[in-house]
């Protein structure tokens, strides 16, 4: 399977979008890593690289986007929703601004600039803010659509990308705000992922398939709002479920599948996420072996919701 | 200090430099040109300034150190280990999985005073080591290195703002002035300007030197000990990159390890650099 990099779709595509001359590009001394380099070139007099200041960066964003324009504001993940969560909360999400933050190096596979680089409760923090919609591409393909939808959707957006590249899955599929893809149909059980875990999810699901048990699996870009009705849908039809996702299992997907399936009291659930605990410097991928985000846990927690 | 002390030293900082670019290849990730600008700092500082015991690292009357710019983790640790904290041998687990030595300097680590790699928090919190010795009466001196890209975050100018105010005449930053930061020149990112000048108006006593110079480096220190109600800082000009030809100033191998052949002249360049230091 074809690997590429959310990042560079997040460039390309600022490229393609650049034409709006509404659109303005803002980065924190990272321009080279989230790649809106790539806007810079095409468009220097509406990209700023604001230095290493993530926090006056969304201030500058609200206050640009109250003057009409269209703000892309990146920076790390972990930079960009804790150093300037404040920020974020008064500037840009109370008065309900047209900035997007696009961060990427999200979650583990930051790698070896280990913990203080690695944002595991990222989703979590930007999800509890009012008027904050908040997308987790699943691959290039559909970073791609999403950085082109929101342009056209007014408010504050948060988007989370990897460092690492991703297997492209969602080629065929289209975006829709607060719309799940169903990617595999199956009634024993629902394997639901959010961003680069899909790959594990339909690893395991062909794997179980093997083993004999029907699984659905379910991508679901859209965090906030989220796709409650196929949530409740599959919950109903399997009665089992297990979520993915490279985030905490506290405040991420998993908490919110939790919460909807809770209140319906239609399925069993089990989270798979960081066990909430920092990471550490690694290689990406080993990293999510080791803390228990794997194709391997799925069929583990499978079996285990099988059996009981 | 004599001239065979500062050979000494000089020696020492080179190996730093070769030990930060095997460990930086070894993990194939990290950062050389940081780590090889501010060498001679952290050399002169642990061998020849603070009063640490690295057989007790937690002596509650040390000098303190922060390493606020905390991706020179490489040159950090190599320092550490040099000094004893901990076997020369860990030095290769560097950002690897499973591994003591993680991306960014850890308080896990023996030696280590304070947890960084997130810009600008480690000034912040040199200030509340320097404010708690003043509450109990120690004389520690606390050190902290800043990297110039760095005090773009406001938070560095807060602190600055705040030392003056506290008189933390205990504390001594000292700033890496390499003139690069991640994305380019410090001056075509944001402009920083004549830091020295900077820091004079916020109320610092401030001195500026060749962050190269050990003679420069540790008489500018030993000034900056006077506790005459002022934070001190030394404005350290410094090469990023430094010996190593191809790193030095450019903002390209900011974050980036060498490959093979890259490696092997950087290695081949610094042992040039011995056998002259050797020779002199
Ligand atoms: C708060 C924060 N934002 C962004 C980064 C990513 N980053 C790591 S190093 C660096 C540039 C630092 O430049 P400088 O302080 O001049 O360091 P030096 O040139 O001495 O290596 C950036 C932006 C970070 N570590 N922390």
């Amino acid at each position: 399977m074809e690997k590429e990099s959310q990042r560079e779709a997040y460039g390309v595509t600022l490229q393609e979008i650049g034409k709006n001359d509404r659109i303005v590009v803002l980065d924190a001394d990272l321009s080279s890593s989230t790649h809106t380099y790539m806007f810079s070139k095409l468009y220097p007099e509406r990209f700023f690289n604001m230095g290493i200041q993530e926090q006056n960066e969304m201030g500058v964003a609200a206050g640009l986007a109250r003057s009409g324009k269209i703000v892309y504001a990146s920076t790390f993940a972990v930079f960009a929703t804790g150093r300037a969560y404040d920020v974020i909360r008064q500037s840009i999400a109370y008065t309900n601004l047209n900035v997007k933050i696009v961060a990427t190096h999200g979650g583990l596979t930051v790698g070896e600039d280990g913990a203080t680089h690695q944002a595991l409760e990222d989703i979590g923090i930007m999800s509890g803010l009012p008027n904050m919609r908040v997308i987790v591409p699943g691959d290039a393909p559909e970073t791609k659509r999403v950085i082109r939808e929101i342009m056209d959707i007014e408010g504050p957006f948060y988007v989370r990308l990897s460092r690492e590249k991703v297997p492209s899955l969602l080629k065929e599929f289209g975006f829709e705000l607060g719309k799940a893809i169903v990617m595999k149909e199956g009634s024993d059980l629902t394997i639901i992922s959010t961003g680069i875990t899909l790959s594990m999810a339909m690893e395991a699901s062909s794997k179980l398939k093997d083993m004999g048990i029907d699984s659905s699996v379910i991508h679901m870009p859209s965090i906030k709002p989220i796709d409650r009705d196929i949530i409740i849908k599959y919950s109903r039809l399997t009665g089992k479920i297990i979520t993915i996702e490279e985030h905490s299992i506290y405040n991420g997907l998993g908490s919110r599948v939790s919460e909807i399936v809770a209140e319906d009291g239609s399925a069993r659930v089990r989270r798979i996420g960081v066990n909430d605990t920092f990471g550490e410097s690694g290689p990406g991928w080993e990293l999510l072996k080791k803390y228990g985000i794997s194709s391997d846990h799925i069929i583990e927690e499978s079996l285990k919701l099988i059996k009981r | 200090m004599n001239i065979e002390e500062i050979k000494e030293l000089r020696l020492r900082a080179n190996e730093i430099r070769r030990l930060s670019i095997d460990m930086i290849y070894g993990a194939q990730s990290g950062h050389p040109g940081g780590s090889l600008s501010a060498a001679d700092i952290l050399i002169t500082l642990y061998f020849k300034i603070m009063k640490v015991d690295p057989a007790n690292p937690q002596w509650p009357d040390r000098d303190r150190f922060v390493l606020s710019k905390g991706h020179a983790s490489a040159a950090y640790y190599a320092v550490l280990a040099l000094k004893g904290y901990f076997p020369m041998d860990e030095l290769k687990n560097f950002r690897k999985i499973n591994s003591m030595l993680q991306g960014h300097p850890t308080i896990h680590v023996p030696g280590v005073d304070m947890t960084t790699g997130s810009l600008g928090q480690g000034f912040s919190t040199s200030l509340g080591m320097a404010l708690a010795g003043k509450i109990d009466g120690k004389d520690y001196h606390v050190y902290t290195l800043v990297g110039d890209g760095e005090m773009d975050e406001g938070i560095v100018w807060e602190a600055a703002i705040n030392a003056v105010h506290n008189k933390l005449d205990n504390l001594i930053m000292i700033v890496d002035r390499n003139m690069y930061q991640l994305d380019g020149n410090t001056e075509k990112i944001l402009s920083l300007g004549e830091v020295s000048k900077k820091l004079e108006a916020f109320g610092w006593e401030v001195r500026e030197i060749d962050g190269h110079s050990i003679t420069e480096i540790y008489i500018s220190i030993m000034e900056s000990m006077q506790r005459n109600g002022k934070p001190k800082a030394i404005v350290a000009r410094t090469v990023k990159g430094k010996g190593v030809s191809y790193m030095q100033n450019t903002h390209e191998f900011h974050g980036k390890p060498p490959n093979k052949e890259q490696y092997e002249k950087a290695i081949k360049e610094l042992e040039e650099e011995k056998n002259r230091i050797m020779s002199e």
